[in-house]
């Protein structure tokens, strides 16, 4: 289980990137695909879209069991990854690298209340 | 604890991801679960069934126990090694399991049955025997192992691995078996294509895996044989029929022999309250989402449900089986319900796909 340093991270399993343009990055981790197995299919939010912290807001589907993607942090959706939706595989190959959506947060202060990879290790071994 | 199958160690040392089935500790996938239903499509998987419990029936009386027994009926097993598919209905008609059958000798049959029904199913049969007066002997035989070797290639990678095996199975049709010392050879199979299941004493299963993994046959999950059965249209215990449902109302009134003047378990209430619903396949004709057990489906002469759906890695589109009303066609739309959107799907006759081609559009 690969549990990259830089990012922050979700109890259900979302990982978030800083963007130097001030937006984060939203994806599932490397344990989260591991256990759901094989990406069948992406739904993605609506670009524009405002969501509460913890929302579920977008929707992945393995083999196995379709998944709620919740809203790490508040704040609007301003980006979506279209390719990744046609790809969903991806996710399976390089979890940090699929990212599935862009937000642009209402406080960039909440950042501080997800974990870090340490944190997160224990909390998707347990 | 959970119960574990002589080729646990070697499942873990593949990197298998492990899950509880039913109070079995099996490999769900190696890594990808579509590359494992691949490869046994294009050439040859193995999985590790050997949760699946044998039952020997010996004895005198065996095949009337069995006549009475099974709703399909033991007299088509005439030859030595011939098999038959059959369900165990209780007196309602509902599906207590569903079962091969193997004949080696008039006195000698075995059933195999679910792993996760084993227990139900040796209850029900010791209580039929008390019933029936009947003389058998039955012999859970938790000391045999059983790997599935499924695919185009199946075959002659178990010759290769097993020599010795291809003379006395090459002209093995399917439904049959060969007994070899202490193996048994099936041609039977749980995927849709040409394959053997393979039964044989516990502690000499993980030589035979290894020597399998040795001649190419990849290592496959649970996963893969859930995504191959439903792509050849095979009823899952538990999803697709069980002890409230009939036969006839899951698409196995072909395995019910209700011409014959035979009875038994079951037959009663299947003769009094006939076939209401049929099961038909579906596939999703829009993006979306994808096919899963329990969605509920719209269709011109009423409501349907989908019974088992998953991702067919073959058809590379969502695929489910779904009970209907009687008087739904194969060709008309639905609209299911998934994850609270309308999607579009068409009713299809199964087999979606069978010896790696797809016979659905």
């Amino acid at each position: 289980m690969k549990t990259p340093e830089q990012l922050k991270y979700t109890e259900t399993h979302e990982w978030v990137s800083s963007e130097a343009d001030g937006t984060l990055a939203v994806g599932i981790t490397d344990h989260a695909q591991e256990v759901l197995g094989d990406m069948v299919f992406l739904e993605l939010p609506q670009i524009g879209k405002r969501y509460a912290q913890g929302e579920a807001c977008a929707v992945i589907e393995s083999v196995k069991a379709a998944s709620d993607i919740n809203m790490p942090v508040a704040g609007v959706v301003v980006a979506v990854n279209d390719d990744l939706a046609k790809a969903p595989e991806q996710v399976n190959a390089d979890a940090y690298a699929a990212w599935m959506f862009k937000i642009k947060p209402d406080n960039a202060g909440d950042l501080d209340s997800l974990m870090d990879a340490a944190a997160y290790a224990g909390h998707a071994a347990n | 604890m959970l119960k574990t199958t002589p080729l646990n160690a070697a499942h873990r040392v593949l990197g298998a991801r492990m899950v509880d089935f039913g109070g079995w500790d099996m490999p769900v996938n190696y890594g990808s679960q579509i590359e494992e239903h691949h490869a046994v499509r294009r050439d040859a998987g193995m999985f590790d069934v050997s949760h699946m419990l044998a039952i020997d029936v010996r004895g005198p009386g065996a095949r009337d126990f069995l006549r009475r027994s099974l709703a399909n009926n033991v007299d088509r097993l005439r030859t030595p090694g011939r098999a038959l598919y059959s369900c165990m209905l209780n007196r309602a008609g509902g599906v207590i399991d569903d079962l091969i059958a193997y004949f080696f000798a008039e006195e000698f049959f075995r059933l195999v049955v679910n792993a996760g029904r084993a227990e139900d199913d040796l209850a029900w049969l010791e209580s039929m025997k008390e019933r029936q007066g009947a003389a058998p002997e039955l012999l859970p035989r938790r000391d045999l192992a059983m790997i599935a070797v499924q695919g185009p290639r199946a075959r002659e990678r178990v010759w290769q691995a097993l020599p010795g095996t291809r003379v006395p199975t090459e002209a093995l049709q399917s439904f049959h078996c060969a007994q070899i010392g202490e193996l048994t050879l099936a041609r039977t199979g749980y995927t849709g294509e040409d394959g053997y299941e393979i039964m044989l004493p516990g502690p000499r299963a993980e030589a035979l895996w290894q020597q399998l993994f040795g001649c190419g046959v990849k290592p496959c999950g649970l996963g893969a044989r859930d995504t191959l059965r439903l792509e050849a249209g095979m009823n899952l215990w538990g999803q697709d029929m069980d002890e409230q449902v009939s036969p006839l109302d899951a698409g196995l009134a072909w395995t019910v022999d209700l011409a014959s003047g035979r009875d038994f378990v079951g037959k009663a209430a299947l003769l009094a309250h006939p076939q209401r619903l049929r099961l038909l396949g579906l596939v999703l004709t829009e993006p979306g989402g994808v096919l899963r057990s329990h969605q509920k489906l719209a269709t011109a002469h009423g409501v349907g449900e989908v019974t088992s759906g998953t991702f067919s890695p073959t058809l590379q589109r969502s695929i489910a089986l779904a009970r209907v009303p009687m008087e739904v066609e194969t060709g008309a739309l639905a609209q299911v319900s998934v994850r609270g959107k309308q999607l579009e799907a068409k009713l299809v006759q199964p087999p979606f796909v069978r010896k790696g081609k797809i016979l659905v559009n």
